[in-house]
Parts: structure tokens; C-alpha cells; sequence
């Protein structure tokens, strides 16, 4: 028996026993059944699956101190009033947070960042891992690295924008909508169920089809297909919000909609609809992606992770890994995002339980 | 007394503390409260909201709300201390041998479920009865609660029935295990004063008559004085005083108690109308009904002169805030018209002119959703004066400053803070100043003072009287409330039915001769005496009360 798996039974054995004896119930279950699968898992793969389990625990270490770090960070450095609500913030969020920030540093920055240009053939076609192509090449022998990196601004760029288009478009009319009522409320409502009767990718394919793939085409198309959605969210919001005395208090006082748009129903609806942002950008960044990996999205040499994908998918059958990466990173942004809007969905219904 | 001091103790909690998690620590919400109660005793638990009434009703379950928790002392209920029993114990309790009454009937039953079968679920639960002897049994509780067709009622859905009977059918499912003790948690609260009678005179009945012991909860003094035996008034989670009824009633010994009786003394002399004057408001022979509806309001016509407070009174759905709504413009009439100084004003409040709405304003009865709590209160008081006079800047915040000073709050102190930071009775005050901002002549109040404790009412009530006084403002007072009527009032109308059936001065209004209807309402009101509704059920008789009494 090697001197790793001795350690390792007796860190977690030392760890449950520690656990037990300052009566944390719930690190004492998690350390105690971890020893039991353990053992389970020793017999059965041997210590090579030890390995994995630690270094598994270990990057989930990683994280979860990254994030406790990222937290007390930023507490320290923004106003107090942030600061405040950052504290409540789980690992998880602060964590997202932390990941959503590399990206957003990651895109703007991409061309000091990246070591060669999105375009540029720097070696031989998949050229394996080295010292000057960190992650390897692509199939023309462009940089995988560099392309990663260019890709956070063409893909999270594109999809940032189409989103918030589609946010503007929907916010709107559903606020207008709450507020007018009536006839209006009604024609836009029939209209936002017409085009959510369409499934989205066929109705993208086939808009682009037409219209050529370039990228206004693209923001627009997507805009479009996702707007129905911030309509039916903000309208049903803001309709519990219009129906407010205070509403009725500042239409009796002969305020315009615009008034009342501004100043009363949209700060009672933000926490719900930047919620719904986070969520609605997830969705159209997968399909962007899933577009691009059609062929029909960013076209090339425009680097983007989606036709990444695509173009690298034979190397997949070698049992290499560089296809899963541009993968990985948009699995990453989704489920970083994810965190955030979590933390802020709780948040904002447990404000409503503190009024 | 010594009687029941004989008898043993049912329950008795000793040294209670209570905490809540706000924010990010635990603060104390009952600190070190003491209770005994024997069997077949009544004990009324009375206190401004926030002194921990239902908490106390709840920790006598031993049960502690989320976000709560008991942190020390000792709560015994027959010899079981329930704070350290296991949940099981706990559960075998309730429902069994401690039953619970909520404040809204109609929320605490669930629609989707028959009455009967609701109350039979406990004592089969239990295995106390049969499901067939059970209902038989819920049937006679039904007939000793004066429900009407006792035989028929518990097979129809909740919301088949009305308000009082729901209430009336919880106390019926309360007691149909024969529990020992029952907390009712201000039963009649959301009732009306006519329905209000029927039910306190079931629980009276029927807790006498099979001896339970219970804590009645509620903040109305009157409705404790005739349930009670003994009285304990909590303030902020302590105990100020207990006394038995009697004693509590004529010789309160703290001064806070004092003040909470002496609240329903303030009194203002009723205003005459003046002479030969053009009426500043009046409606005129208005029909109104929502969409192509019933009828709700049914030709009013009432007239309402400058500086005065016009009463409108009546039971729920009888008409009152929909006359609010018709005069603001937010309801267009079917037929009839409302003169502004004798000009006829639009139907509609998007046609009338800002001047036109500017002379008339609201105050809601729930300042909670009336107060948009992500605006500042600088802003919400400082925009009509900015939306109708145009006032910016300095000048502005001079006149926020002015208003503020108006209502009794300290401005410095105010000017930034966001309304979910008051307590009610300065968001209630805030509406005011929003209304009064506007510089009107005349404003609707809409139940004001009826989310608010005693104490804070009253001093809402004060306040509106001395701006009347010093602005000559005219009120329209809606009200189900005859203590405030009485306290504020120069004129009432009545409504029923969406009918005005009689109006006039107050004192005329006060003295018999009255309209059936308002003899009615006027008796329905609860007297500090420990004795009246003994002597109103036997003037009108049992089954002449609440919904079945003849008009």
C-alpha cells in the first residue's frame, strides 16, 4: 500500500473525527461518507481513483476558497451600500461572480491578452500542446489559446447585445402594456404568442437563410425570438405592481404612463427582470452557439466557440480533448451565470417576505 | 376568582423568551413573559400589534414561527413542558388537546375541500371517533354554533358560505376533538360589527359550555371584556399588567393601560353646516356598477360643504369605497353626476383637469402598498408639489420640510429614509402628507385608522382634525368603525346595499330615533361593559343577531 492511500484514510478519518468531536453533524456525514465510498471505490479502481477523488476534492477546494476570497475582496473594495448586500452573497454567486468577471476581462482586453491574432496560422493543422500554443492548434494550425480568448468577445459580445435588445424590445412593451391595458395590452400579447408559436431554431434558420448571415441579421433575429418572453415576464410583473395604490395615487394625480413607467413600476420590477436577464442571456448565448455550430451564426475567420466546436469535432475520435474546450467555456459562463441569477432570485423574494 | 384558582392549571409558562432572526442577529421579541391558566378559564391577550400577542398564542402550542425560536423559560401544558418535547409528543397535542382559531377563516380553510370534511379530519386523525360519528358530532356543533341549516352547511366548499359562518364553522372544527385548551388569534378581526356579534356569541357559548380553557387574542378592548375572565396587557414583549376582567376595566393600575382605555375618549364637537352656502363636493343621484355587473351603488346622492367631515358608514360591500371611486373619477358612473363648487366634473379622472385633481385627494387605508417603497419619502411628499405647483430646488425642499413639520415628523430625519423603514403609523402620516401636498380642499379617507393600533389611530385622528382646522379642509370619512365616527364626525351617511339609507348630523344620527339599519349598526358596536353582549343577546334574542337580524 502506497503512502498516498494511507494518507489519505487518515486525513479523512482525522477530519471525521475532528468533526464529530466539535459536533459539526453535517461535515462529519459528508467526511464519513466519503471515507465509506472511498474504501468502496479503493477496492474496486485502486489508488488511481484516490487520486481523482482528491484532486476532485481539491479543485472544489480551490474554488470554493477563490470565491471566499473574491467576496471578502470585493467587500473591502465597493461602497458600503454594495458592500452590504455583497456580504449576503452564497459561494456559489461570488463565485459566478468571479468567473463572469475573467470573462468580461478575457473580451475586452482579448487582443493584448491573446499571444497570436484570431486569424493568424502560427503552426502545423492540430498541432499538439507547447510552450507557444498553450492549448495546441486548430484544424488550419491557428491558435486555440487565442482563439479561446477572441471568441469571450465575439460570442459573449454578440450574445450581451442581442439580449439586451431583445430585454429592451420586451421590457417596454410589457411595461406598456401593464400600464395601457386594453386593447393594446391585447394586441401585443397576440403577437408575442405568434412568434413564441414558432420554434425559435427553425424560425432563425430560416430568417437567416433569407436575410444572409451577418451579424445585425443575427442580433435582430434573435432579439426577436426571445423578446416574446421579457414581454410575458415584465407584463405579468408589472401587473402586480399597477394594480398598487400608489399607482392608482399617481394616476389620480394625472401623471402621464411615461411617469409612471419611469418613476413608479420599473423600480418595483427590476430585481425580478435582471434576474430574468441573467437567464434569458444563457439562452441566447447557446443559440448563438448552437447556431454558429450549424454554420449559420459568426462566420469564419471570426473566432467563436461555437463553430470551435464544430470545426474541431473530428479530433474528438483521436480521444483528444481541444473540441470539449470552447465547450467547457460556454458551460462555464452558463452555469456561472446561473449562480448569479440564483443568489438573485433569492434575494429578491426574500425581500418581498421582509415587507 | 379563588374558585378557579382551585381548579389546577391547565397551562402555565414561566419566564418565556421568545427571538427573531432580522437582519443578521437574533433580537429579543418576548422578554420573560409568565402565564397561568386553569381549566375552563378565559384570557384575553391584549396589545398594540409587535408586543407579541400570536407569538405567545403560538408558543402555548409550543410552537415556534420560522425565524423564531424559544430560548428559554418553560411552557407546561398539563404537566408536559412542550419546550423540550419531541415533535412527536407535540403533534399528538395539537389539534387533539390544543386547537387553534386564526384571524381570516376564509384563508385558514382550504377551498378546494368540503367544510365537514375538513372538520373531521382531526378527531379521525386522532382515532378519537369514527368518521360517521365524527360528522354526526360536527353537525351538533354546527346547531350550538346557530350556523343555519346545520344539517346542510358542512357539505358545501368554504366559499360557499359567508365570512361569519366560516368563522364560526373554524370554532365548530376547533373544538370537535373536545380539545382542553383553544387559542383564538383575533377571530373577528376582518369581521364586520353586525357579524362580529354572532360569532363572539358562539364562542362564548360554547366554550362555556364544555369548560375549555382559552387565550383570546386581540387588540379590541371591548370584544376582550366581554369574552374574558381575566385580562394580561403585553407591550413590546413584556407583561405590563393582569387583573381579572372586572378589575382591569375599572381599575387599570399602569398608565399605559390607562392611556389604551382612554383612547376612544377623544371627541370633537360637531360643526354645523354652514348657512345658505353652495356644498364644496356633491354627488348626485349616482348609479354605478363594475363592468355590466349587479348595481353597487344604487342612486346616492350626499352633499359634502367645505371644512367639514362628512362619515360614511355601512358593512362591507355595502357600497362606501365605491363611492370613493366614482367621486375620484376612477369608476365613471352610469347615471347621475358629481359637482366640484357646482360645476359638473368629468366622469372620468383622464378628462378632468389637473386643478380639478388637484382639489381632491385620498388617503388609503393600507399605507403599505399606498407609499411606493423604493421611493424616497422627500420624493413621494415632494412630487405633487413639484407636479401641480411647479416648486424646484430650495424651494422645493422648503416645502417637504414645511410638510413634514405638518405631520409631526422631525424632517432631517425623514427626508432620505424609504417607506419600508416607518412603522405604520408614519407611513399612514407620510399618505397624508402626500395628500396634502397637493394643497387640496378636499380629501377622501379611505378606512384610515383601520390597520392601525388604538394608540397610533388616534393619533392619526388628531392630526387630521387639527389640519382641518387649520386648512379648512373638508373629509370624507369611510368607515366601518362607529368609535371613529363618533370621534370625528360631523355628518353621517349611511349605506346598505349600495343604498344610502339615512344621513344627517352626528348627534341627530347618534340619538333615536334611528333607521332600523343604523339602530343596528349602532348596537352592534362593543361596549367596554363586561356585561353588554349578555344584554344585547337577551334584548334582541340569540337567533336575532348578525346576518339573521330582521331589518
Amino acid at each position: 500500500m502506497s503512502y498516498f492511500v494511507i494518507g489519505y484514510f487518515a486525513l479523512l478519518i482525522g477530519g471525521a473525527c475532528v468533526a464529530a468531536y466539535y459536533k459539526q453533524q453535517s461535515a462529519l456525514i459528508v467526511l464519513f461518507a466519503l471515507t465509506l465510498v472511498s474504501f468502496l471505490l479503493g477496492i474496486i479502481g485502486g489508488a488511481v481513483v484516490l487520486w481523482g477523488i482528491a484532486v476532485a476534492a481539491g479543485a472544489l477546494a480551490f474554488c470554493a476558497m477563490t470565491a471566499y476570497s473574491f467576496r471578502e475582496f470585493l467587500i473591502l473594495l465597493l461602497p458600503k451600500r454594495l458592500a452590504k448586500q455583497v456580504a449576503t452573497a452564497p459561494l456559489t454567486a461570488s463565485f459566478g461572480m468571479f468567473v463572469i468577471l475573467i470573462y468580461m476581462i478575457a473580451g475586452i482586453f482579448a487582443p493584448w491578452i491573446a499571444p497570436f491574432g484570431e486569424a493568424e496560422v502560427v503552426g502545423s493543422a492540430f498541432a499538439p500542446p507547447d510552450d507557444t500554443l498553450l492549448l495546441g492548434g486548430d484544424q488550419l494550425g491557428r491558435d486555440m489559446f487565442s482563439r479561446l480568448i477572441f471568441g469571450a468577445r465575439n460570442t459573449v459580445g454578440l450574445a450581451l447585445l442581442a439580449t439586451t435588445l431583445a430585454f429592451i424590445a420586451g421590457a417596454a412593451t410589457g411595461l406598456l402594456a401593464a400600464t395601457k391595458g386594453g386593447i393594446f395590452d391585447q394586441l401585443m400579447g397576440r403577437f408575442a404568442d405568434i412568434i413564441m408559436s414558432i420554434p425559435a431554431l427553425i424560425f432563425a434558420l430560416l430568417i437567416l437563410s433569407i436575410f444572409g448571415t451577418n451579424l445585425t441579421v443575427i442580433v435582430i433575429v434573435v432579439a426577436v425570438i426571445y423578446s416574446p418572453r421579457v414581454f410575458r415576464l415584465t407584463r405579468a410583473v408589472a401587473g402586480n405592481v399597477v394594480v398598487m395604490d400608489y399607482i392608482e395615487a399617481a394616476k389620480l394625480r394625472g401623471e402621464g404612463d411615461w411617469y409612471l413607467i419611469r418613476r413608479e413600476i420599473l423600480p418595483n420590477s427590476t430585481a425580478p427582470l435582471v434576474a430574468e436577464f441573467g437567464l434569458e442571456f444563457c439562452f441566447v448565448f447557446l443559440l448563438i452557439a448552437g447556431l454558429s455550430f450549424l454554420g449559420l451564426g459568426i462566420q469564419p475567420p471570426t473566432a467563436d466557440w461555437g463553430s470551435m466546436v464544430r470545426e474541431n469535432a473530428t479530433l474528438i475520435s483521436f480521444g483528444v480533448i481541444t473540441p470539449l474546450i470552447p465547450a467547457a467555456a460556454i458551460a462555464l459562463l452558463t452555469v456561472a451565470v446561473n449562480f448569479v441569477v440564483d443568489w438573485m432570485l433569492f434575494r429578491s423574494s426574500g425581500l418581498k417576505e421582509k415587507l | 376568582m379563588t374558585e378557579q384558582n382551585q381548579k389546577n392549571v391547565l397551562l402555565s409558562i414561566r419566564d418565556l423568551h421568545i427571538e427573531g432572526y432580522t437582519g443578521e442577529e437574533w433580537l429579543p421579541i418576548i422578554k420573560g413573559v409568565n402565564l397561568t391558566l386553569h381549566r375552563g378559564e378565559v384570557l384575553g391577550l391584549i396589545g398594540e400589534s409587535g408586543a407579541g400577542k400570536s407569538t405567545i398564542g403560538a408558543a402555548a402550542m409550543g410552537f415556534a414561527r420560522d425565524g423564531t425560536r424559544i430560548s428559554s423559560g418553560s411552557i407546561v401544558f398539563d404537566g408536559i413542558d412542550l419546550t423540550t418535547a419531541s415533535r412527536e409528543d407535540k403533534r399528538a397535542l395539537r389539534g387533539a388537546r390544543i386547537a387553534y382559531v386564526a384571524q381570516s377563516a376564509a384563508a385558514s380553510f382550504n377551498p378546494a375541500h368540503k367544510i365537514i370534511d375538513q372538520h373531521v379530519e382531526a378527531p379521525v386523525q386522532y382515532r378519537i371517533k369514527k368518521r360517521s360519528e365524527a360528522r354526526k358530532d360536527a353537525i351538533e356543533l354546527y346547531e350550538k354554533l346557530r350556523l343555519p341549516n346545520p344539517e346542510e352547511i358542512g357539505f358545501r366548499y368554504p366559499h360557499q358560505v359567508s365570512g361569519g359562518q366560516l368563522q364560526r364553522a373554524m370554532t365548530a372544527m376547533a373544538m370537535a376533538c373536545r380539545p382542553d385548551l383553544i387559542i383564538f388569534d383575533e377571530p373577528t378581526t376582518a369581521l364586520d360589527v353586525t357579524t362580529q356579534i354572532e360569532v363572539l356569541a358562539a364562542i362564548r357559548d360554547i366554550v362555556d359550555e364544555f369548560n375549555t380553557a382559552a387565550i383570546y387574542i386581540t387588540h379590541d378592548l371591548a370584544v376582550v371584556a366581554q369574552m374574558a375572565d381575566t385580562i394580561k396587557v403585553l407591550l413590546n414583549g413584556e407583561e405590563v399588567e393582569e387583573a381579572s376582567t372586572e378589575e382591569m376595566l375599572d381599575h387599570p393600575k399602569e398608565d399605559y393601560t390607562k392611556s389604551l382605555w382612554a383612547v376612544r375618549s377623544f371627541k370633537k364637537p360637531q360643526k354645523a353646516r354652514p348657512k345658505d352656502s353652495e356644498p364644496l363636493i356633491s354627488v348626485r343621484g349616482v348609479d354605478a356598477a363594475y363592468g355590466g355587473g349587479l348595481k353597487v351603488l344604487d342612486d346616492v346622492s350626499f352633499d359634502i360643504h367645505a371644512g367639514m367631515t362628512v362619515a360614511v358608514v355601512g358593512e362591507s360591500g355595502s357600497g362606501k369605497s365605491t363611492a370613493a371611486r366614482v367621486m375620484t373619477g376612477l369608476l365613471p358612473p352610469r347615471k347621475g353626476e358629481i359637482l366640484f363648487k357646482g360645476e359638473v366634473l368629468p366622469p372620468r379622472y383622464r378628462d378632468r383637469s389637473k386643478d380639478q385633481l388637484r382639489q381632491m385627494q385620498m388617503i388609503y387605508q393600507m399605507a403599505d402598498t399606498a407609499l411606493n417603497p423604493q421611493v424616497r419619502i422627500s420624493e413621494i411628499i415632494g412630487r405633487p408639489a413639484q407636479f401641480y405647483s411647479g416648486l424646484k430646488g430650495t424651494r422645493l425642499k422648503q416645502r417637504v420640510d414645511e410638510l413634514l413639520d405638518l405631520i409631526e415628523m422631525e424632517p432631517s430625519q425623514y427626508y432620505n429614509r424609504y417607506p419600508p423603514e416607518l412603522s405604520g403609523g408614519q407611513k399612514q402620516r407620510i399618505g397624508i402628507a402626500r395628500a396634502l401636498a397637493a394643497e387640496p380642499s378636499f380629501i377622501i379617507c379611505d378606512e384610515v385608522t383601520s390597520a392601525l393600533d388604538q394608540l397610533v389611530a388616534e393619533g392619526i385622528l388628531k392630526l387630521l382634525d387639527r389640519l382641518q382646522r387649520d386648512l379648512g379642509l373638508a373629509y370624507m370619512f369611510i368607515t366601518h368603525d362607529l368609535a371613529t365616527v363618533r370621534a370625528i364626525a360631523d355628518e353621517v351617511v349611511v349605506m346598505q346595499n349600495g343604498q344610502v339609507v339615512e344621513q344627517g348630523p352626528k348627534e341627530e344620527m347618534f340619538k333615536p330615533p334611528h333607521h332600523p339599519y343604523t339602530d343596528l349598526l349602532l348596537s352592534s358596536v362593543p361596549e367596554m361593559d363586561p356585561n353588554w353582549l349578555t344584554r344585547l343577546l337577551e334584548e334582541r334574542g340569540v337567533d336575532n343577531v348578525g346576518e339573521a337580524a330582521e331589518v
